[in-house]
């Protein structure tokens, strides 16, 4: 299934009001952030449109595709693959090794070489976190930053889903500009919920929660641009230092 | 006297898979859409869920098998339930087994089967449990949320080479997300009406042997009925 936009009609919020934002449409190759404090209703933002909503959970609100109630199928079914999903509460629990598990996952899709499909992702995933994974390094015994990076790449390689939600993978010790890099590389719709400020800044706008309802869509300010530069510096030093200090450096 | 009829759904799948939170999500709904629900809980040697029903606001009843296989336990008292449930004036009658040995599926031809599966354990599971998942008519997948979305996908396509015909849904038991769909597919599908003369989807296994009347003691020559012995390869 192919589309090119998805519109969110606005619910209610935690005491049945009806929350401010009421309607807003995303577009392919669009980065949204979706911050506010922690219970204020991000991740059942991000649930609602994982799941193609359609006035029946407890937010009341409605996704569409392209102006459209999506069929009934596609919001079922992940057969279908509307929607990519990654989370800071995902693990992976197969007892496979890894390039086991990627090639039998490919064949289950139905994706062409999956050998070398396999043998990608493992590349991606090693371009972002620190002790690189191996073809026979076990599912189960990979980090938690290894685990993240590897569903990452997963994610950005078989990208068939045109909806890409990331819930929270800054605190996982991967570098999460080149992961958001690696994932939004294509057209695609992205929103992403967040705590980071850089993450939060590095969308077009930004969906402000609070107490369950979507309370305000600010977009990024030419200073918030110039923050945005400066926290991205800050960034890359931070990240240097890391780097130097796991190594085993002095400063 | 009972004054309708009343659909039955028959909720099986392994222990812990969370039979009772989808149950539990899926009654919040009915009850949204004005529906009567009653419950009844069969395990084996104690429960508590018919209290967390109970406190749902519906009629519950719980049965324990004790010493027998609690899904010749249902058999045996299914007319029973579905009398109790209509006493309780049910639209919708909702009986979760106890999650053993799968080795049985404790659904009968008319009623309802909902197998509950949870892809945390490991997806190898769907090859485990056997009749409980072949023989059902809606099969849910829980805690999808904890699991990478590819082993997820993994799971629901051996979920499918097993079971065809079933419907798929994820349902989150904790927050309730993908309930809805749950309760949709059941809505699709009817119950016939009454269960007398209603038959197994399959087989139970047998349990004639020495241990099952209470034999303790082991070897061969405590051993009497029906004595299957396992052959070695070497």
């Amino acid at each position: 299934m192919s589309f090119e936009s998805i519109t969110i009609f606005g619910g209610v919020d935690k005491d049945g009001k009806d929350e401010s934002i009421r309607e807003l449409t995303i577009g392919r190759g669009e980065i949204y952030s979706v911050i506010g404090f922690t219970g204020s209703g991000k991740s059942r933002l991000i649930r609602d449109i994982e799941q193609l909503a359609q006035g029946d959970t407890v937010t009341k609100r409605r996704i569409l595709t392209d102006g459209k109630i999506p069929e009934y199928k596609y919001r079922r079914a992940p057969e279908f693959k509307i929607v990519a999903h990654l989370t800071q509460n995902m693990n992976y629990i197969t007892d496979l090794k890894c390039g086991e598990f990627l090639r039998l996952r490919a064949e289950c899709r139905k994706i062409p070489a999956a050998a070398k499909n396999a043998e990608r992702i493992i590349m991606t995933a090693n371009g972002l976190c620190g002790e690189p994974i191996s073809d026979e390094t076990p599912l189960t015994a990979l980090s938690g930053g290894q685990s993240r990076a590897l569903m990452i790449a997963d994610t950005a390689i078989n990208a068939d889903a045109p909806i890409i939600l990331i819930d929270e993978i800054e605190n996982a010790g991967i570098d999460k500009k080149a992961a958001m890099e690696t994932l939004v590389g294509n057209e695609k719709i992205v929103l992403v919920v967040t705590h980071d400020p850089l993450l939060a800044l590095s969308g077009k706008r930004r969906i402000v929660m609070r107490n369950g309802g979507m309370a305000g869509l600010l977009g990024t300010t030419e200073r918030e641009r110039d923050v945005f530069d400066r926290l991205r510096e800050l960034n890359a030093y931070s990240l240097e230092i890391q780097r130097r200090l796991r190594a085993g450096e002095t400063l | 006297m009972p004054n309708k009829k009343q659909k039955i759904v028959i909720v099986g799948g392994p222990p812990a898979a969370g039979k009772t939170a989808v149950i539990s999500q899926l009654i919040g709904l009915l009850k949204d859409g004005g529906v009567v629900a009653a419950v009844c809980k069969i395990d084996c040697l104690k429960t508590r869920d018919d209290e967390i029903y109970r406190a749902l606001g519906v009629a519950a009843a719980a049965g324990l098998s004790k010493d027998i296989c609690p899904d010749h336990f249902l058999a045996v008292n299914l007319e029973e339930i579905a009398l109790w449930g209509e006493r309780r004036n049910a639209d919708i009658l909702i009986i979760e087994t106890a999650g053993l040995c799968h080795r049985c599926a404790p659904a009968t031809k008319n009623t309802i089967a909902v197998c509950v599966l949870d892809c945390v354990q490991s997806i190898r599971v769907p090859d485990k449990v056997g009749p409980v998942l072949t023989n059902c008519d809606i099969a849910v997948i829980t805690k999808g949320d904890m699991v990478s979305q590819a082993e997820t996908e993994v799971f629901w396509q051996s979920v499918r080479l097993l079971n065809q015909n079933a419907e798929i849904v994820e349902v989150n038991g904790a927050t309730g997300a993908g309930a809805q769909y749950l309760k949709i597919a059941i809505d699709a599908r009817q119950s016939a009406a009454g269960v007398v003369g209603d038959e197994l989807r399959h087989d139970m296994p047998s349990a004639i042997c020495s241990y099952c009347v209470g034999e303790r003691r082991i070897g061969n020559i405590f051993q009497q009925g029906v004595v299957t012995k396992m052959e070695f390869s070497e």
